[in-house]
Parts: C-alpha cells; sequence; structure tokens
C-alpha cells in the first residue's frame, strides 16, 4: 500500500476541525463588521481537504487499485453463526476519488465565494429587520460564525459519505449531509421579510427546511430497509464483500429469508429498487423531488454546494457504487433510466414557466440528475458520474452567478431607497424581490464578470460545444439511443428544454431594458465572489478535457474502470452529437424569438403566457405539491385530527376515562369515606381487632 | 434451665398483667378524656412492664429487667409528648374531649 494512502482521514478532519475552530473562537474572530476570520477559517480547511484529495489523486496514480484506510472500529459484534462488524474504514480508489475531488474542489472555491456572499447577505437581513451598529455586528457575529460552522460540518459528512467502505458508513454521511441541508436550508428560519415581500414563493424558509427533511425521511426508510436486506442476504455490509458474494452466486440460487427462500436475483432487485427509493430522495428525483425547488429558501452558496453541486449527486454516486447489483438486476436499472428520464423531462418543462432566478436553476438541476440516473440505470456509469462532475462545475458557477446577481439587486435597492429618502415615486406596489427575473433586464450593463460566466455556465448546462456539458450530456444520450428509444425520447426533450429555459433566463435577465429601480442601480459583485465565478467557468469550459470520447482521452473513463466494475468508455456518435446541438442550438434560437428580439418591458406579460393553460400548468410545476397535498398531506392531516379528537379525546380521554374509570373511581370513594370516621377511637378499635385477629390465626396454628 | 418454686405462680402474674391490659385497651376505646386516655396507654404500658419482669424472675434472665427499663424511659418521653399535645388541644378546642376531634372525617 502506498503510504500516502495513510493522510486519508486528514480529508474528513480538516473540515471537522475548521468546525470546531468556529464554534469554539468564531466570534472572537470577528473584532469588526468587516472581518471575515471565520470564513477564511472554513475556506482555509475545506483547502486543506481539497489538497488530500489532490494527494490521493497522486497516490492512485502510482496504484490504481486503492486502499482501505482504516480510521476506528466502529461496530464488532461476534455472534454464532454471523457477525456484524462495521470499521469505519475509508475506501480510497478511483470512484471515490472522483467524488472526493468534485466536492472538496467545488467545495472550497463556494466556500471562498461564501465568504464575501454572506458579508453581503446578513448585512441585507440586518437591514431589514432594523439593526444597527452594536446590535446588528452582535447578529452578523452569530449569523456569519453559524453559517461557517455548518458549512464545514457539511463538508465533512458529504466527505464520510463518499469515503465509507461500507454501507453503514456510507448511510452515516447519507443522513449527515441530510441534517446540513435541514440546517441549511432554515439557515434564515427566523426571516420575517420573506413573507412580507413575498420573496418565497412556496413556503417559508424554516417550513422549507422541514419539507426537505421529512421528504427524506421517506427516502431513508427505503435506503434502511435496503442495508437491512443487504445483511441480511449477504451477511456484511462492506461493499467489497457484498459485491464479491453477489457476484460469486447464480442469479437462481435460494436465498433463505425467514420463512421465503426467494431467488438471488429477485432478493438483489427488491434491494436496488429500495435503494432507488432511497436516491430519489437525497437526489430529488421523482416521486420526491418536490423538496429541492423549495430548499432554494437557502442561502446562495448552500444552494450551489448542497442543492446543486455535491449532496444531490449522493444518489448517482450510491448507484455508480453498487453497479454490481445493478447489472444483477436489469428490473431495476430500466426503473432508474426511466425514472431519470421521466424527471429529465418534467422538471425541464416546469423550469421553463418559472420566474424566480434560483428556482429555474433548482428545477434545472433536478432536470440534469435525471440525466445522470437515466445514464446510471443504462450503465453508463463513466456517463453518469462525468456528467456529474461537470455538473458540479456549471450548476455552481450557474448558482453562484445567480446569488452574484441578487447581491447586485440588492444593492441597486439599497442605493435606491437611500437617494429616495422623502422622495418617493419607485415601483410601488410591487414588493421588491431581488430573485424574481421579471424585475431584471439589462443587467449585463452593471455586471459584466457575471454576465460572462453566466453565460458560460448556461451555454455548458445547454450542451453547446466544446464546453463540459456538451460530452458529458452526449455520452449520456448516447447510452440512452442504444438501450432504449422512450429514454432517448424524453432525454432529448429535457435537452430542448434546458437550452429554453437557460435562453430565457439569460434574456430576461442580462439584457434588454432594465425592470425596476434595483436593475438600474445594480453594480458588479467584489472579487472575493467574482474570482471563484472565473475559477468555475474555466473549468466548465474545459471540464470535458477530462474523458473526451475520442482517441486514448478517455481519461475519466479508464480512471473508474479500476473501480466501477461494469464500467464502459463511452465512444461518439455524430448523429447523436448533431442532434443534441441542434435541439441546443434551436431552443436557445426560440427563446432569442421570445425574449430576446422584443426584451421583455416593464410590467409586460411572459411571452410564453399566451399559452394559456399550458403556461398555468407549468408555472405550477405539474400541480406536483397540489397533488401531494391531496393525497398525503391532507389526509395524513385528517387522520391525525380523527386520532387526536377521536379517539384520543373523545374516546380515550371522554369514554374510558372521565367515562368508565372515573365513574368508578368516584362511586367506591363515596361509600369507602364512610370508613374514615375521624374519631380516634375507631381507629384505634380497627387497630386491635387487626392484633387480635392474628393473634387468633397464630393461636389457632399453634394449636392445630 | 430448672424450674424454681415461686410462693406466687408465674401465671398468676401473667393473668393480671393481661388484665390490666384489657383494661387499658377498653380505657382507651371507650373514655372520652384525653387524659384518661393517656393513663389507659399508660396502664397498658405497665402491664406489659409486669409481664416482663415475671418472665424475668421465672426464667433467671435479666433481659426482661433491662426492657421494663426501656419501656419506662420511652413512655415517659410519650407522657411528655401527649401532655403537651393535650394542652395544645385545650388551647384550640377549650375541651379535651376526644370526640370533638374528627376534623380528619372523610
Amino acid at each position: 500500500m502506498n503510504g500516502l494512502f495513510s493522510i486519508a482521514p486528514l480529508i474528513i478532519a480538516a473540515p471537522f476541525a475548521g468546525m470546531l475552530v468556529n464554534i469554539a473562537f468564531g466570534r472572537r474572530l470577528m473584532p469588526n463588521k468587516d472581518s471575515i476570520g471565520p470564513g477564511l477559517v472554513a475556506s482555509s480547511m475545506a483547502g486543506v481537504s481539497f489538497l488530500v484529495a489532490l494527494l490521493m489523486f497522486v497516490a492512485l496514480l502510482g496504484s490504481p487499485q486503492g486502499a482501505d484506510v482504516p480510521v476506528l472500529t466502529w461496530i464488532d459484534i461476534q455472534g454464532g453463526d454471523i457477525s456484524l462488524n462495521i470499521p469505519w474504514t475509508l475506501k480510497v480508489d478511483t470512484l471515490s476519488s472522483v467524488m472526493m475531488l468534485v466536492v472538496s474542489g467545488v467545495g472550497t472555491v463556494i466556500h471562498v465565494y461564501a465568504i464575501g456572499y454572506m458579508h453581503g447577505d446578513i448585512d441585507e437581513k440586518a437591514y431589514l429587520r432594523g439593526l444597527h451598529g452594536e446590535e446588528a455586528l452582535d447578529f452578523k457575529r452569530r449569523r456569519y460564525v453559524k453559517f461557517f460552522t455548518f458549512f464545514n460540518l457539511f463538508l465533512g459528512s458529504m466527505l464520510i459519505l463518499v469515503t465509507g467502505n461500507n454501507y453503514l458508513m456510507m448511510f452515516v454521511g447519507w443522513e449527515l449531509v441530510g441534517l446540513c441541508s435541514y440546517l441549511l436550508i432554515g439557515f434564515w428560519f427566523d426571516s420575517p421579510e420573506a413573507n412580507e415581500s413575498g420573496k418565497i414563493v412556496g413556503v417559508l424558509n424554516s417550513e422549507a427546511g422541514k419539507k426537505a427533511f421529512i421528504v427524506n425521511r421517506v427516502g431513508d426508510f427505503g435506503m434502511l430497509l435496503a442495508l437491512m436486506l443487504i445483511f441480511w442476504t449477504f451477511g456484511t455490509l462492506k461493499f467489497d464483500d457484498v459485491f464479491a458474494r453477489a457476484a460469486a452466486a447464480a442469479p437462481t440460487t435460494p436465498i433463505p429469508l425467514g420463512p421465503f427462500t426467494p431467488a438471488l436475483g429477485a432478493v438483489v432487485t427488491v434491494i436496488t429498487l429500495l435503494l432507488l427509493l432511497g436516491a430519489t430522495g437525497k437526489s430529488a428525483q421523482i416521486p420526491l423531488f418536490v423538496w429541492l425547488p423549495d430548499a432554494m429558501a437557502g442561502p446562495t452558496p448552500v444552494s450551489a454546494l448542497i442543492h446543486a453541486a455535491t449532496m444531490v449527486t449522493a444518489g448517482v454516486y450510491m448507484i455508480a457504487r453498487s453497479n454490481v447489483l445493478y447489472a444483477m438486476a436489469p428490473v431495476s436499472g430500466m426503473t432508474v433510466a426511466v425514472i431519470g428520464g421521466l424527471t429529465a423531462f418534467v422538471s425541464g418543462t416546469i423550469a421553463v414557466a418559472q420566474f424566480d432566478i434560483k428556482r429555474v436553476l433548482a428545477y434545472s438541476t433536478i432536470s440534469q440528475l435525471g440525466f445522470m440516473f437515466a445514464a446510471v440505470g443504462l450503465g453508463g456509469y463513466i456517463a453518469g458520474i462525468f456528467h456529474l462532475a461537470t455538473h458540479a462545475f456549471f450548476k455552481a458557477l450557474l448558482f453562484l452567478s445567480a446569488g452574484s446577481v441578487m447581491h447586485g439587486m440588492e444593492h441597486g435597492h439599497h442605493a435606491m431607497a437611500e437617494g429616495e429618502n422623502g422622495g418617493g415615486g419607485g415601483d410601488e406596489g410591487h414588493p421588491f424581490d431581488p430573485q424574481d427575473m421579471r424585475q431584471m433586464g439589462g443587467l449585463h450593463k452593471h455586471m459584466k464578470t457575471t454576465t460572462w460566466v453566466y453565460i458560460v455556465g448556461a451555454l455548458a448546462l445547454s450542451g453547446i460545444p466544446p464546453l463540459a456539458g456538451f460530452w458529458s450530456k452526449d455520452e449520456i444520450l448516447l447510452e440512452a439511443s442504444l438501450n432504449s428509444t422512450l429514454v432517448y425520447v424524453l432525454l432529448g426533450a429535457a435537452t430542448f428544454f434546458t437550452a429554453l429555459y437557460m435562453g430565457r433566463q439569460i434574456f430576461m435577465v442580462f439584457f434588454g431594458s432594465e425592470r425596476s429601480e434595483a436593475a438600474r442601480h445594480a453594480h458588479e459583485s467584489p472579487p472575493l465572489m467574482t474570482t471563484p465565478l472565473i475559477v468555475l467557468a474555466v473549468l466548465a469550459i474545459i471540464g470535458g478535457l477530462m474523458n473526451l470520447p475520442f482517441g486514448g482521452f478517455n481519461q475519466l473513463g479508464h480512471w473508474l474502470e479500476r473501480s466501477v466494475v461494469n464500467a464502459h468508455t463511452g465512444s461518439f456518435n455524430i448523429d447523436v452529437s448533431i442532434t443534441s446541438t441542434v435541439l441546443g442550438l434551436l431552443a436557445i434560437g426560440i427563446s432569442y424569438l421570445l425574449y430576446g428580439r422584443k426584451p421583455l418591458e416593464e410590467g409586460q406579460r411572459d411571452p410564453l403566457s399566451t399559452t394559456g393553460p399550458v403556461f398555468t400548468f407549468l408555472n405550477h410545476k405539474w400541480y406536483w405539491d397540489e397533488l401531494y397535498d391531496a393525497l398525503f398531506v391532507r389526509p395524513f392531516n385528517r387522520l391525525s385530527e380523527f386520532l387526536a379528537n377521536t379517539i384520543d379525546w373523545a374516546f380515550w380521554h371522554d369514554f374510558v376515562h372521565d367515562g368508565i374509570i372515573a365513574q368508578f373511581v368516584e362511586g367506591s370513594s363515596r361509600s369507602l369515606r364512610r370508613v374514615q370516621t375521624g374519631y380516634v377511637r375507631n381507629y384505634a378499635l380497627a387497630v386491635l381487632l387487626g392484633v387480635v385477629a392474628i393473634l387468633v390465626y397464630l393461636v389457632v396454628r399453634f394449636l392445630v | 434451665m430448672e424450674e424454681i418454686a415461686f410462693l406466687v405462680p408465674t401465671s398468676y402474674y401473667i393473668i393480671l398483667s393481661g388484665v390490666l391490659f384489657a383494661i387499658g385497651v377498653a380505657g382507651v376505646l371507650l373514655r372520652r378524656n384525653a387524659i384518661l386516655l393517656l393513663m389507659s396507654v399508660e396502664l397498658m404500658l405497665n402491664s406489659a412492664n409486669l409481664a416482663f419482669a415475671a418472665f424475668s424472675r421465672t426464667f433467671l434472665d435479666v433481659g426482661g429487667q433491662v426492657f421494663v427499663f426501656f419501656v419506662i424511659t420511652v413512655a415517659a418521653a410519650e407522657v411528655a409528648v401527649g401532655l403537651a399535645l393535650i394542652v395544645t388541644i385545650f388551647h384550640t378546642k377549650r375541651s379535651i374531649d376526644i370526640d370533638e376531634l374528627h376534623a380528619m372525617e372523610g
């Protein structure tokens, strides 16, 4: 084993150390309003993680078989014929190293961006709450430190997830990132202004956090069942052992599970479907995707890191990791692919009709995750992981740029509000919303850098060659075209909508004329925020180089082949590429015709709304929330009300307690109280009679 | 243990003790005057003392007499407390008739 592997635990230790430093000393690191101490601590620790990930990459170049680095023994139960042994061991192989590099690399960039962004965001919130001077500083100290504490915790948790060498450690990371997601979505849990200005289109921040957590519980339930079934079937949870045992046995081998003895193939199908349920929760796929759009209530760096680049790709990673099991269960593989295709299509169409800049990106993320699912479901594990990596680059870029836009809009709003003191006017009746694209427009005049990087990200996402998104999306489309026409058609349509909503967004936000005072006064964000954007933009341009589909350039493919048994490197098909590129360009052309040639004016309705009910349908997200509300939430509430009012109150309280038990106690005590006369002599007599009775008993026993 | 012949047989003492105890019990149960109640209790205690002393003599065991001293001590303490209670009762009720004390009636 290469000695370099032994420093692997540092990759997790660094962010946790950063978290502890911020918990203990964070507030002292902020002596004044502009200090960035906590952010620097968190970012440098993320940087250490990235360095370790790079070292792991170097070590893997030397010994590509990877290594298992033991950290500590967690569970060790010795049974008779079965024993449960769960060590916390870091699995460093080519697959986890790709995830480590993406997570810590993109994570570091976003940490650096957040240093600047959170300053602005917290100042804005303090301003909206009317805090000044010492109060504002105290508020900022608490929130700034809290943010980076959670952010470091997330990074460490995500790395636990991708480095675990068994399903249970992966599940630990899985739950930890879920917790961080909940904490960070609800970061402005006490945000009253979000409600009043109608800024949050869906639900309140704290509600959004709860929604994400509860929806994920449904998925985790499936995940947990899958873990139990894996242990029951294979007697172990360690990846290598599970896959070795699964591959060694024939699919028809009977497996004794309690009273049943199903064939191994059937059991694996059930396991993989349950794993899929877990993945649909975490990776926001149909049917559990409804939480992700509302998760945009969190600060923008959170949306970029957790809800676009890393955490939501955990499901894709998990399926790629379990490729041996999915290869044994073609039904599950096909289910994954169809779910992915459907999700890609449905959320792609929804994104076209949204007005909130982050919501468009949220649905776009769901759609792209659908692409990845389709890829891994059809066996294109390399295509899926490839798209995961490139998507992390350009979607993080898009989110951070959107954050930059919001930052600029808020500054514009303030500039306007200060210039207007006592003047009045402005756009009254229009509550200011820095995320509403209808209030933007013409921002390219004010925010040059942001505009350019946004266009780069949008083109990469739309799959325009030669940007990163083109190569990865093409591999997925090729995979689909070879294996399933249905998925191919769905993904093709999704590609079209992807380019359409990105074109619409670019033209609405950056071009045309300003549609609000805030947009007219917007200005570029500070370099601390734009530098990460440029780094990500470069990655979004050249990201495709890691896996070009011709010649000997399939580096990522060859890299992953060592840990993903069923991987096969993609090839290049000119027909598929031309189709997808033409679809993309066509959609951008349409978006230009609708939004670019004759830009939206202030107060004008969206040109797409001429489609009437179709637009309304898409704008209301296919009524998914309403459907779930009717199917689950309201019946659940009714059931709870029934249990509370009828069962608990009416039956148990009123009938059983007040009716039967209380009546009995009252009646019996009514008669028994006569015994209690209050006269000492009566009590003494009772004592005497008792003594006499005992004596009589003793005498009789003695005599008889 | 050898039997010793006494002028008055032990059984006489025991019967006297039983009679005294019964008088004490009857006094506690029947009298209403608190002082008399206390005296009846005292009578019961002393009947027990008599039995102790008689058995002590019969079995030539000094343990019985030791117990008598204990009982006398406890009885003295009990009387002190009991009289204090009676004085207090008299202060509040202007009477020492214990049948007036039935506030604990259910």
